[in-house]
């Protein structure tokens, strides 16, 4: 017999029960698990005990208090996940409970909000990559990239696919998860060393790439292209706010984390996976797409649409199992790019350029330091240290300072760091005098 | 009272099979089946030149909410397919027996026409 | 309202009609460094054809938009197998905190012990409520969690030397996601049919349980809303013959605190955080798929856990990599917001907060289901549990279907059910009311579903044109799908 548990989640009263049992037919809700064999049925499960709404702030808040917050603390640690201004106006709309506890929306005439805004951040999608058509978006970046894989091989009839070694290596990893179960080659090579042949499915390049640099994509888009393979870029959304839209160096698939755009990092999610292509590929698109059309008295409407792709119809022969994506956090990327227009981009964008230099170059003037040369760059570099990146870092958090990524594995003593707008000249300042100290601290 | 004229041949997955004066069959599916599916919005179907056996699948149809399989009621090769209903597949719901065809075949076997179901025994499948 | 409302006017606007040259939503600073040289202009954009707003248009223009969607806030949900119950707000002003929504996922892990702990506290208390030994919360949606889920098995068989254990079994009552993710782990897909019950055919089992069996994925309980007695033998059934049971955690709010998948025989299982555990849907995401896993898996599950490490003076928590891993399922750890939100749920209601409400979920569901079986015929006629399935089979003899009842609900300002699922129901109508509904609303809803079905009888044109109130009626569906239009162009 269950005692019974007040609690402001659950309106019933206790005559309530009574008066709805009786309505049933039954003498006690326990009874209407009889279906459960006894052997099984009421285990203990052994959970805390409940807590007052007071109490959960004190007790979960607590925990919050014990993580170092960048921002509150200097922090230059990027490689994929960025901090940059959030305007008040998006958690503010997508705080709304009709945005926030709504379903997927399947029944079109009670979510025409969730529809249009998830055509009206397709639209903006397509415009920062110079794409075609894109999706209500994916689980995250890296899903987005596995995706885009599968989606080429399906539109080319191959098995094998080609990956840079400049693609974020959490990235290349998700692929792999991916990819291998299902019997597809993933081959790592350096950017245009790549040996495509007739059997690539497709190419995936980064953009900019893990290490910060800017380049042309087109020589390396035409060289898959005459293989009959496709060219899959994952680029950041802030970055294309100044440098050309992979769509223009010829890409067939457009994917990324819109993360940067009007998303906390949230120590990692939830995220948004972009996904971006070529309307002659459509019907090989994973994921929801909203499109406009009208109701039977004319009026302009938005649905779901090219459904027939998905798993709830196609089932195992479906273009991805993807159900529940990440709806809310694409609206607040909208939310944000409609209130940063193309201005707001661009200037977020030339802002993290422009600080992520002056960093650079106070840390080149160091001694012992070296900016390893990539050519052209955007808002991420790497730093030979004299010291392995995990002492350097070791050694910034002894100054207060979250510094950035080891990245030894490619670059010796090597650390990759961010810098966006959010990062004040002060706490650029103090990141260079603490790699000074450490270097003179290493030499003693 | 059927839907289903009587020169057509039938198969109970239900595609129809018309037999031209040149011997070569023209192929589409039923007014049942249009009328099953609702609006028909998109057909994929197999490309010209290939070559096909009896029962296999040979392309998609695809309603609103819906996707079905479609076979080929007999062997041969792919003469032609409609460029008209692959552009337009409402097509198919306004005239499944006419401009809503799909593919015409050469036929390796003609004899397997004869094994398929007539008007009447296909109206009677689908009443069951 | 008169037809000058300007409000109404510009209620049909897309971003783009309100955008004007040199408009900006946002002002940001200028530059505190020195002035550093911009790169070559080759490799810089020109064109960026993003909508130039205000501040108050975006504010008015989202507020609009948000004011056409029903929501759990606004309206009764009885969308079944998706949980729609109600969000507590506390889950959103703890995710909200700084220390969590501020933090960056690749932060030395020394800085981020609250949040570790965190995910390390949520990992063991939902090992307790499925009553496995171990689980990863890497997953970032139910989906996602099956397709862990799969993996898994796979790398099972292969590491026993028995990689052509190739076949799935699942129901043909399961969701679309259960094969979509069986194909995407490179298995072939072999339907099984349900008893009239809507369970699993044991006499199907028992036939395939062979050598190439990989195993099965069945929800729980299963998608008629039914708890099937027998699952504890299927489960026998299918470990006999060397393969492993995948249970679908979506329809777990009938199970909280009541059974635990672990002791009913299941290998791996996942748990959708954004149905059972309160976490909002958000017109489609974010959700959360963590899985959780008995001893034969815990060694391949995804990347990465949480493990805690007692040192002299206190606790520490780190990410871990189990020994043989299907990898990692994104670039971050799972969906940590989502996570927050979920803990903060669990500690909210404690076991016997959450024994509470699988047994008022089911207390609903059975309530509706006597009140109106005799309008809308039960699809299976015995106790359910969290919800119901009805068939509109009556209503449809009489030229109404199911589609017309649903559209005709929104009416009435409750959203419709699942339609037209499990694909077994004819014209099925899966109502799935969730604890957190007052017997008021029940009540109220009751009556909306008789009315609807006299309606039926009475003037049957109310239901064929529904909704009526709504900003647009039905959609030309085939025209969106015959004609893509997927995003706006310039005119």
């Amino acid at each position: 017999m269950t005692t019974p548990f007040p609690h402001s989640y659950l309106p019933h009263t206790e005559a309530q029960r009574r008066e709805m049992m009786a309505a049933i037919g039954v003498s006690s809700a326990d009874e209407l698990f009889a279906d459960i064999p006894d052997a099984f049925r009421n285990p203990d499960i052994a959970l805390p005990p409940a807590l007052t709404e007071l109490e959960l702030l004190l007790e979960i808040g607590g925990l919050a208090k014990r993580n170092a917050v960048p921002g509150e603390v200097p922090c230059f640690v990027g490689g994929g996940v960025y901090r940059h201004f959030i305007p008040s106006v998006v958690g503010a709309m997508i705080s709304r409970g009709e945005f926030l506890t709504s379903y997927t929306p399947y029944q079109p005439e009670v979510s025409q909000g969730t529809l249009q805004a998830t055509y009206e951040y397709q639209s903006m999608i397509c415009e920062i990559t110079g794409m075609e058509a894109a999706n209500a978006g994916m689980y995250d970046g890296a899903s987005s990239l596995a995706e885009a894989a599968l989606m080429a091989c399906r539109v080319t009839g191959r098995h094998s696919v080609v990956v840079h070694d400049t693609v974020n290596p959490r990235y290349r990893a998700v692929v792999d998860t991916y990819l291998l179960p299902q019997g597809v080659e993933v081959t790592t090579v350096a950017p245009g060393s790549e040996s495509i042949s007739d059997t690539t499915a497709c190419v995936l390049a980064q953009y900019p790439d893990y290490f910060g640099a800017v380049y042309d994509l087109g020589p390396l888009a035409d060289a898959a292209h005459e293989a009959g393979a496709l060219f899959v870029v994952s680029a950041d959304p802030v970055a294309l706010g100044m440098f050309r839209a992979p769509g223009e160096f010829g890409a067939d698939i457009v994917t990324g984390e819109t993360q940067p755009i009007g998303v906390n990092m949230s120590f990692g999610g939830p995220f948004v996976g972009y996904f971006a292509c070529r309307m002659s590929h459509i019907r090989q698109m994973p994921g929801r797409i909203a499109g406009r059309t009208v109701d039977h008295e004319g009026r302009v409407g938005y649905a779901l649409t090219l459904q027939t792709r998905e798993q709830h119809i196609r089932r195992e022969r479906a273009t991805s199992n993807i159900c529940t994506s990440e709806a809310l956090i694409a609206t607040g990327t909208a939310v944000c790019l409609a209130a940063l227009g193309p201005g707001g981009l661009r200037r977020m964008a030339e802002l993290s350029y422009q600080k992520a230099h002056h960093a650079a170059a106070g840390i080149a003037a160091l001694e012992g330091y070296e900016v390893v040369d990539y050519g052209p760059w955007f808002n991420e570099f790497v730093v030979k240290c004299p010291l392995s990146g995990r002492e350097t870092n070791t050694a910034l958090w002894r100054h207060g300072i979250i510094g950035g990524l080891d990245v030894s594995d490619v670059v010796k003593n090597g650390l990759l760091l961010s810098v966006t707008e959010m990062n004040t000249r002060h706490e650029i300042d103090a990141l260079v005098s603490a790699l000074g100290a450490i270097a003179g601290e290493d030499a003693r | 009272m059927t839907e289903h004229p009587s020169e057509l041949r039938y198969t109970i997955e239900h595609e129809w099979v018309r037999v031209e004066g040149d011997g070569n069959a023209t192929i589409g599916v039923t007014f049942f089946a249009q009328d099953q599916l609702g609006d028909v919005v998109y057909i994929v179907l197999p490309a010209v030149g290939s070559t096909l056996q009896a029962g296999a699948r040979m392309g998609e149809i695809e309603s609103v909410k819906s996707v079905s399989d479609l076979f080929v009621p007999v062997s041969g090769e792919v003469l032609e397919t409609n460029q008209d209903v692959l552009d337009h597949p409402e097509r198919v719901n306004e005239d499944p027996h006419g401009a809503g065809w799909m593919l015409r075949v050469r036929m390796s076997d003609p004899s397997e026409v004869d094994r398929l179901l007539t008007n009447e025994q296909y109206d009677s499948a689908i009443a069951s | 309202m008169t037809t000058h409302d300007i409000s109404a006017q510009r209620a049909h606007q897309t971003l783009w009609d309100l955008s004007a040259p040199g408009r900006s939503g946002i002002r940001l600073p200028e530059s505190d460094v020195p002035k550093q040289p911009m790169p070559d202009a080759s490799l810089l954009r020109e064109d960026l054809r993003l909508p130039e707003v205000s501040e108050l248009d975006v504010v008015r223009h989202y507020t609009r938009l948000a004011q056409k969607n029903f929501s759990v806030d606004t309206n009764f949900y009885p969308l079944g197998s998706c949980t729609m119950k109600y969000n507590p707000k506390i889950n959103d002003m703890v995710a909200s905190q700084p220390g969590f929504s501020g933090i960056h996922p690749l932060q030395p892990e020394e800085t981020v012990q609250g949040a570790l702990e965190l995910m390390y506290r949520l990992q063991r208390d939902l090992q307790a409520i499925t009553g496995m030994p171990a689980g990863s919360l890497a997953p970032l949606a139910g989906a996602h969690g099956e397709l862990a889920g799969v993996l898994m098995i796979k790398a099972y068989h292969e590491a026993n030397g028995e990689p052509d254990r190739k076949v799935m079994l699942i129901p043909d009552s399961a969701h679309g996601t259960n094969p979509a993710s069986a194909s995407m782990g490179g298995f072939e897909v072999v339907t099984l049919p349900s008893d009239s019950n809507g369970s699993l055919d044991l006499a199907a089992v028992e036939a395939a349980a062979n050598d190439r069996l990989a195993g099965l994925m069945i929800t729980i309980p299963n998608t008629l809303g039914l708890f099937n007695p027998n699952i504890a033998r299927i489960c026998e059934i299918v470990h006999g013959a060397g393969g492993l049971v995948y249970g679908d955690g979506a329809n777990m709010n009938a199970l909280l605190g009541r059974a635990r998948p672990y002791d009913l025989g299941f290998d791996v299982v996942h748990l959708n955080l954004h149905k059972t555990t309160s976490t909002p849907h958000g017109g489609g995401g974010p959700g959360a798929g963590p899985v959780c896993v008995g001893e034969r898996l815990a060694p391949y599950l995804p990347s990465p856990v949480v493990e805690m490490v007692e040192d002299a003076e206190r606790a520490r928590y780190r990410f871990a990599t189990p020994a043989n891993s299907i990898g990692t399922m994104s670039a971050g750890h799972g969906n940590f917001g989502v996570l927050v939100r979920s803990y903060t749920y669990l500690r909210a209601l404690g076991a016997d907060g959450l024994r509470q409400a699988s047994g008022d979920a089911v207390l609903n569901a059975n309530y509706l289901r006597r009140k109106l079986e005799h309008v809308y015929r039960v699809a299976v006629d015995r106790t359910c549990m969290h919800e119901v399935v009805f068939t509109g089979r009556p209503q449809r003899e009489k030229g109404v279907k199911a589609l017309d009842i649903s559209k005709r609900m929104i009416d009435y300002g409750v959203h419709p059910p699942t339609m037209y699922f499990p694909l077994i129901v004819e014209e099925a109508l899966m109502v799935e009311p969730t604890e957190t509904e007052s017997k008021e609303t029940l009540d109220a809803f009751i009556e909306v579903m008789i009315a609807i079905a006299r309606e039926v009888e009475e003037s049957p044109e109310l239901l064929h044109e529904a909704p009526h109130v709504t900003p647009v009626g039905r959609l030309d569906e085939a025209r969106a799908a015959r004609q893509p239009d997927l995003r706006w162009q310039a005119p």
